[in-house]
């Protein structure tokens, strides 16, 4: 048999490759026809953006519409060094780097402590009522964060300064302290994010052995030894799992929320990759340098997330592929 | 649970005492902002700011923002029509790419499948999606917010595994009674897929409701932003395009109760609604598994 009837094992003997290619567009043409129009999808919004990439490599006019573009001088890796050899480059990526390492470690922790909290609780109404609140903040945008934020801390009609302000007699301004903006990207990425993300941990508590739990019972253990040494490592493999792509994304560190909250005071602290491609792109105009960092962005994110899926397979776990 | 000892006994109250501040930390920024929107400019000058119980209740704020003013329904009118258009178009594009790339027989199957799996990875970034809208002459249309994201494939891959999950001796069977493909996604497939064709759609929804980038590069007509760029908007300055009105009133409400009173009418359809539908959600992360 020829390699290829064994790819396509309706092909009969004698038919050529083509005429047997022709029966099955002609079999399969509704699916051809049903799915087209996703692909084109995919064409023009994901696959033309990846060849607009080349737009890093050349000087585009921001007024010569897509003429512009074609028309526009190549200048190779220019941006590139421009971005690299600029003060910018080491503000941004530290900046970057900190806030994702900072939220990883509070907030990576948070749902797991709150998932063991959770269940502790025996009565199931109570349990059902907390855990619903708790997703209350993954629902609501960032722009609504951002006004739940101004409530509590803009410096001079807000609860919490205004408490201090009269605690203290001081002047208290948070948003725009560089000291403090940081705790509250962290806290507020943390107060959305921990209810959401425990639904994980707490599916997979749910799939542990109760027979375990009995049988600790029985040796006289304490609800806080079970939950140390059954629960935590019944669920040990997910928090391996979900840490290694928290890692692999670790150039995210929260564009839309750092947007709507950041402002020049605060730039030094928590001006990050996206943001920073954002004002030097769509507010300076500078369409190739701004693409020329992205695609910086988008290559290390690639190789990390390669990274963190091959770390994963090699712990066993199937990946994301 | 029946005989604690007191250890036990300790051990849950703590857990029940930080469980119950937690829960209190959710919710309080909601009850100030909830309370602020109805203080009037009398309280507001008397107390200074935000607070956390209101001593009257004064609806001034929402009489501006839903009486006076034609900004805000109009950008709940763009709002729902990115939330209905858009989910039912996302709805439309997933279904029918997961239903396609779920037969296992396919010819292409997994090139195609590749060819969605490449952009989950590997995206051309913000400046080349920018310029792609700019040059399809989407800009300032209501569909600049519904176009360039018609299909998330995440959501598509979930919806996949789930039709290829579907035990395939329905379809055979069907095929035996003489449908025809068209007829075995609309009579077969489709009616056993309602929840998770439910959660997807509300996942959709629920990111059209809160999106606001999009609506913020792409559309700069005031008639087209939709209700979160009215509420940044509102956050940034004290006053509404269109609302100039108000430095005419005798007592205009003070801004703190206004940015309230529009947080809380851009949130409640959300609050009312997720309670009813979260373990749908919760059901949707799960067929997702851990690699969500």
């Amino acid at each position: 048999m020829s390699r290829s009837s064994r790819t396509l094992p309706l092909q009969r003997p004698g038919e050529s490759r083509w005429s047997h290619a022709h029966k099955q567009f002609i079999k399969w043409r509704f699916y051809y026809l049903l799915i087209t129009p996703a692909l084109l999808y995919f064409l023009i919004f994901h696959y033309a953006p990846m060849a607009g990439i080349l737009i890093a490599f050349k000087d585009i006019s921001p007024f010569g519409g897509l003429q512009g573009v074609i028309d526009g001088p190549w200048v190779g890796f220019k941006h590139f060094t421009r971005f690299f050899n600029s003060f910018f480059f080491w503000n941004v990526m530290r900046n970057t780097l900190e806030i994702s390492v900072l939220k990883i470690i509070f907030g990576f922790p948070a749902p797991i402590i709150f998932a063991l909290m959770l269940n502790e609780v025996t009565r199931t109404v109570a349990k059902r009522v907390v855990q619903t609140i708790s997703y209350l903040p993954h629902f609501i945008s960032w722009v609504v964060v951002t006004g739940l934020i101004t409530a509590l801390l803009a410096s001079n009609s807000g609860l919490l300064t205004g408490l201090l302000n009269s605690l203290t007699g001081e002047s208290w301004s948070f948003l725009t302290n560089p000291d403090h903006f940081r705790g509250i990207l962290v806290s507020s990425h943390v107060w959305k994010t921990v209810g959401w993300s425990s639904i994980i941990y707490l599916a997979a508590i749910a799939g542990i052995d109760p027979h375990l739990y009995e049988a600790a019972a029985i040796d006289g253990a304490s609800r806080l030894q079970m939950a140390r040494h059954i629960t935590l490592p019944g669920i040990s493999f997910v928090i391996v799992i979900l840490f290694i792509f928290e890692v692999g994304h670790i150039l995210e560190a929260g564009f839309e929320q750092i947007l709507l909250l950041y402002s020049p005071a605060v730039y030094g602290v928590s001006d990050i990759l996206d943001t920073y491609v954002y004002r030097e792109g769509l507010i300076r105009l500078q369409y190739s340098f701004a693409a020329a960092v992205g695609l910086f962005k988008a290559i290390v994110s690639l190789i990390l997330i390669i990274g963190a899926n091959s770390l994963a397979r090699r712990l066993g776990q199937p990946g994301i592929w | 649970m029946l005989n604690l000892s007191r250890n036990e006994k300790i051990f849950l109250g703590v857990i029940y005492v930080l469980l119950l501040g937690v829960t209190l930390a959710f919710l309080l920024p909601f009850i100030i902002v909830l309370s602020t929107s109805f203080i009037s400019e009398a309280e507001f000058a008397r107390r200074g700011g935000y607070v956390l119980f209101p001593e009257g209740i004064d609806f001034t704020a929402y009489d501006i923002l839903f009486r006076r003013s034609r900004v805000i329904l109009n950008a709940y009118g763009v709002t729902a029509f990115r939330v209905v258009v858009g989910t039912l178009l996302n709805l439309a594009f997933t279904v029918t790419m997961a239903y396609v790339l779920a037969q296992k027989n396919l010819p292409g199957r997994i090139p195609l499948t590749i060819f969605v799996f490449i952009t989950m990875i590997f995206s051309g970034g913000l400046i080349p999606r920018f310029l792609l809208v700019d040059y399809l002459g989407l800009r300032n249309t209501l569909w600049s917010m519904i176009v360039p994201i018609l299909v998330n494939a995440w959501y598509m891959l979930i919806m996949r595994n789930f039709f290829m999950s579907l035990p395939e001796e329905l379809s055979e069977a069907a095929i035996v009674d003489g449908a025809t493909a068209p007829v075995i996604l609309l009579r077969v497939v489709l009616p056993l897929s309602l929840p998770v064709i439910a959660t997807i759609g509300l996942f959709y929804a629920v990111h059209h409701w809160n999106a606001w980038f999009d609506a913020a590069i792409y559309i700069d007509r005031s008639e087209l932003q939709p209700l979160q760029i009215i509420l940044r908007g509102l956050l940034r300055s004290a006053t509404l395009e269109g609302m100039e009105e108000i430095s005419f009133m005798e007592k205009p409400p003070p801004a703190a109760s206004l940015r309230s009173a529009l947080i809380i009418v851009s949130t409640v359809p959300v609050l009312f609604i997720y309670p009813f539908i979260q373990r749908y959600f919760v059901k949707g992360i799960m067929i997702g598994g851990v690699k969500g």
